[in-house]
């Protein structure tokens, strides 16, 4: 007997993550990680959440979300960043078949969208400030500022590291670590899109009414 | 016996921890769950722009369909599921809620006591005359 049919006899339990079975694998060890991150994240968001719950009816006589926010402008920042969810889902399978075509098609659209959900948020800001809204009016609009403002610099952190992503695929390939990597950045960008759920429910659409 | 190149090629196949690849999900899964978002938040924007629901209700209708936004998210984008590899995902996702539950409600909460409880500036120079 061979030691390679020995092997072959040897039953092998897939990990079950409970520490049956072995080691779980490396991507599932590895998501889990980054699944660890980006709660914390979210916990972190959520002082920002309570801060601006706390603070939204403080406008110190300053305009009121009602008189601020377009809702227009809300909307199209929205779908912007729900289908650069679904572009950058279809990218990572596009990378887990190995399709480089494909995998740079989709890596292009999320980019695209993300930068111009990016403009809308930034010309938004801008308007605001001149409007003499800016984030030194009112404790409302400093929290406001503070919520929407750390969540847009979550945005250009995935902006850049989606630009580092593609160049690695570029560079080296679709490997194993290169898309754990890619993994992570999916997971990071789908989590973006559920904290702008937080931020439209909570700012835009209460906010406005 | 066999050659040692191919046996450790075998043996590299039995590492623990290392699976061949298993795609975590299809397209159906993603576009599934691009129309869910959609309608929701179609929904969101049309309950907070119209008198669709009882005006009293419609933070709360509103605060329901993010809920229900968010379950998707976490279901065809973040593919977290009831099986085995998702248990700890699932129970750290717990955690974090209850985290999130505290943070916001003990805010809310302690700070309205604090302004129902403390007096406006105009009725503390009153009492000081």
């Amino acid at each position: 007997m061979s030691l390679a049919s020995i092997a072959d006899a040897i039953p092998i339990e897939e990990a079950r993550g409970r520490g049956g079975g072995g080691p779980a694998p490396t991507r599932i060890v590895v998501a889990y990680g980054f699944w660890i991150f980006l709660l914390s994240d979210i916990i972190m968001f959520s002082a920002l959440f309570a801060a601006y719950a706390v603070l939204s009816g403080n406008t110190a006589g300053g305009p009121t979300g009602r008189s601020l926010f377009d809702l227009h402008n809300v909307f199209i920042e929205t779908a912007c960043l729900l289908v650069s969810s679904y572009t950058c889902g279809l990218g990572a399978l596009a990378g887990e078949r190995r399709r480089f075509d494909l995998f740079y098609l989709f890596a292009a659209l999320t980019f695209v969208l993300g930068a111009a959900f990016l403009y809308l948020e930034m010309a938004e800001f801008v308007g605001m400030v001149k409007e003499g809204a800016g984030p030194s009016r009112s404790a409302f609009l400093s929290s406001f500022f503070t919520l929407v403002g750390m969540h847009g610099g979550h945005v250009t952190v995935g902006l850049i590291w989606l630009v580092f992503m593609v160049g690695q695929v570029f560079a080296k390939g679709f490997v194993p670590h290169v898309l754990q990597r890619l993994l992570c950045f999916s997971l990071f960008w789908h989590a973006l899109d559920i904290i702008w759920v937080g931020v439209l429910t909570m700012v835009y659409l209460i906010g406005s009414r | 016996m066999m050659d040692g190149d191919d046996l450790s090629h075998h043996l590299h196949d039995r590492t623990p921890g290392v699976r061949h690849e298993e795609p975590t999900a299809d397209f159906l899964t993603y576009t599934a769950g691009l129309v869910f978002a959609i309608v929701l938040t179609i929904a969101s924007f049309v309950v907070s722009q119209t008198n669709l629901l009882w005006a009293p209700g419609i933070p709360v209708g509103l605060i329901v369909l993010a809920f229900a936004q968010i379950g998707v998210h976490l279901v065809f984008f973040l593919h977290l599921g009831s099986g085995p590899d998702h248990t700890n995902n699932v129970l750290a996702l717990a955690f974090g809620m209850l985290i999130v539950f505290l943070v916001l409600t003990g805010s809310l909460w302690i700070m309205a006591n604090l302004n129902a409880n403390t007096m406006s500036p105009a009725d503390l120079m009153r009492m000081q005359r």
